[in-house]
């Protein structure tokens, strides 16, 4: 047999129900005792890497549970880089489509918060936008410039659930768990100022300003758009926020021409 | 089972404190001891380090401080690259720390070299830029495979040791070894399988695949002692006649028993304590091979830094005592 007919052959061998199904060649090995002892260490691999990547879900729902939807997943998508902390890029939707999860609907949301987390985690390291720049900004500037946010920055929103809530507390255990959860929709904001990353809650036009800085509009363009959602958007404080925690980068000329 | 995952990883939110005193100067000293010649690299002699490295750890996360911190005479430490190909972040900057004190080896285990296909440039890539930014004293990697066909499997998958897996492996090695502009250390997995179609033992395969390709070898002895109890042969026949010459680093790690079949399917689990005959054959091939760079390897049930570090001194005394005795 040839070396990549083998490997085709093992690798899958590894991931079939039943070890009647390999390729005949393959019989010896896979009905030995010792092929059990590959196929758990593939398994278990991306079941604990799934784990670790998803601290906030695990909790949620459980190790047991948890361990089986990954073990479910694993199946369909083996990781495609080696590099396992980026592991499980489409897990929240998986989880989202899963039907033991539909009781949760809020699953696959903080799913993706805790993605996005691994994603700032080890996203490229980048400058820092000095708060001062800004005070020296003429008003021509402000439709001239963008705002360019750091490579480390994510944020989304989610209309349905309190997701920075729901986050928060099952990531970092403890806190005011006991306090009632307001129901309502909620942004959250990551940032990694110094090294490390902070979560924070991010109202809905504080997404939208976000999300335009992103698309390349101008300061002017995403003030606008953050007007567009909450038209009583205090504009000064939401920059305060942005600079405390540390979302932008730098300013450059905008590229979009009409804002 | 392979990977130094970190389920407490806001554990380590240390980044943002000056950990790291004002470097001391580039210490000179030249591996050399009990008149044998250990391995040294060629960036020993610039290296920022307290002393020749003797026996080092895994670098895990939740370790971080205590590793920096720690100063153990001949201390270093191994770590997975695939954990380090990353952006940016505090996971580099981490290492960055750990580096500036200790000695590191950068241990792969996605290369992949035994699989029918050149090893991944985007792969061998990032594997550079590390080698490239943490100047590692060793760089290893397994004889198995693990990427193949698109996907990554989280293991060290075994292969049938004939001719034509010999000639891909070396042309593989050769490749890595040309990228890297340095030549690797080759580990022998732990098995579990018998082949029918074996034309090499795996002793025989090692040597001729070092020969051709010009690397080295990292003999882990709890591989070879798990490997022996379950095909069946005697685990001195490796460590009585692996020549000294090509061994550029041992690796020791704790194994444990199937749960269902015990004894006779040994694990290579990692979690657990090195297991006292795997310390007799360790001190068995150092009394005839001399002292050379060894690993503690922890993956599962990671107990506190000390204890780790008590198991590390405990290979340290022995290559201490070699020195001693000679």
């Amino acid at each position: 047999m040839l070396l990549g007919d083998y490997q085709n052959a093992f690798a899958q061998a590894l991931l079939a129900e039943d070890a009647g199904s390999a390729a005949p060649a393959l019989r010896r090995l896979v009905t030995q005792p010792g092929f059990a002892v590959y196929r758990n260490t593939v398994l278990k691999g991306c079941i604990d890497a799934l784990q670790a990547n998803f601290p906030a879900v695990a909790r949620l729902v459980g190790e047991e549970w948890f361990r089986a939807a990954a073990s479910v997943y694993a199946r369909r998508e083996l990781p495609v880089e080696p590099t396992l902390l980026i592991y499980g890029r489409t897990f929240p939707e998986f989880l989202a489509n899963f039907k033991p999860a539909d009781e949760l609907p809020y699953l696959a949301d903080v799913a993706r918060v805790d993605r996005l987390w691994s994603e700032a985690h080890v996203a490229a390291d980048d400058q820092m936008l000095d708060p001062a720049s800004l005070t020296q900004l003429a008003p021509a500037d402000m439709s001239r410039l963008t705002l360019r946010p750091h490579a480390a920055t994510r944020w989304t929103w989610c209309d349905e659930h309190p997701v920075y809530t729901l986050w928060r507390r099952n990531r970092e255990c403890g806190g005011d768990s006991e306090a009632d959860i307001a129901w309502r929709g909620e942004g959250v904001l990551l940032t990694r100022p110094d090294g490390v990353v902070r979560p924070q809650t991010l109202p809905r036009e504080g997404v939208a300003f976000l999300t335009a800085c992103a698309d390349g509009i101008s300061i002017e363009g995403a003030a606008a758009a953050a007007l567009e959602v909450q038209p009583a958007t205090d504009l000064v404080a939401l920059m305060n926020q942005f600079l405390r925690a540390g979302v932008f980068a730098a300013m450059q000329e905008t590229r979009i021409g009409e804002n | 089972m392979h990977n130094d995952f970190d389920a407490e990883r806001q554990g380590f939110a240390h980044a943002d404190q000056e950990l790291v005193p004002a470097c001391r100067g580039p210490e000179r000293f030249a591996f050399s001891w009990n008149g044998t010649q250990v391995n040294p690299g060629p960036r020993h002699l610039t290296q920022n380090v307290m002393s020749a490295p003797t026996a080092g750890l895994g670098l895990k996360p939740q370790h971080f401080d205590d590793a920096h911190a720690c100063r153990a005479a001949g201390l270093w430490f191994e770590v997975h690259p695939e954990n380090y190909m990353v952006e940016g972040g505090p996971r580099l900057a981490w290492l960055d720390v750990i580096r500036r004190w200790h000695p590191l080896s950068l241990h792969g285990v996605a290369m992949s070299l035994a699989a029918d296909h050149a090893p991944d440039a985007t792969h061998l890539g990032r594997l550079a830029a590390l080698v490239d930014r943490f100047e590692p004293t060793q760089v290893s990697e397994h004889l198995a495979w693990s990427a193949w066909g698109g996907v990554y499997r989280p293991d060290l998958l075994p292969v049938p040791r004939t001719r034509q897996v010999l000639d891909r492996i070396v042309s593989n090695i050769a490749l890595v070894q040309d990228r890297l502009h340095r030549t690797i250390a080759l580990e022998n997995p732990s098995h579990y399988l018998a082949f029918d179609e074996h034309e090499f033992d795996e002793l025989d395969f090692l040597i001729e695949i070092a020969h051709r390709s010009g690397c080295e070898l990292l003999l882990d002895v709890n591989n070879v002692y798990v490997s022996a109890n379950n095909l069946g042969f005697q685990p001195e026949s490796v460590i009585d006649a692996v020549p000294a010459n090509l061994v550029a680093e041992i690796h020791l790690a704790g194994h444990s028993a199937d749960p269902s079949l015990g004894q006779k399917l040994l694990i290579d689990s990692h979690d657990a304590p090195i297991a006292p005959a795997v310390w007799s054959l360790y001190d068995r091939l150092i009394q005839r091979i001399g002292p050379r760079p060894t690993l503690i390897e922890r993956d599962e049930h990671i107990p506190r830094f000390a204890e780790l570090l008590a198991e590390r001194d405990h290979a340290h005394a022995l290559m201490s005592d070699l020195a001693e005795a000679a």
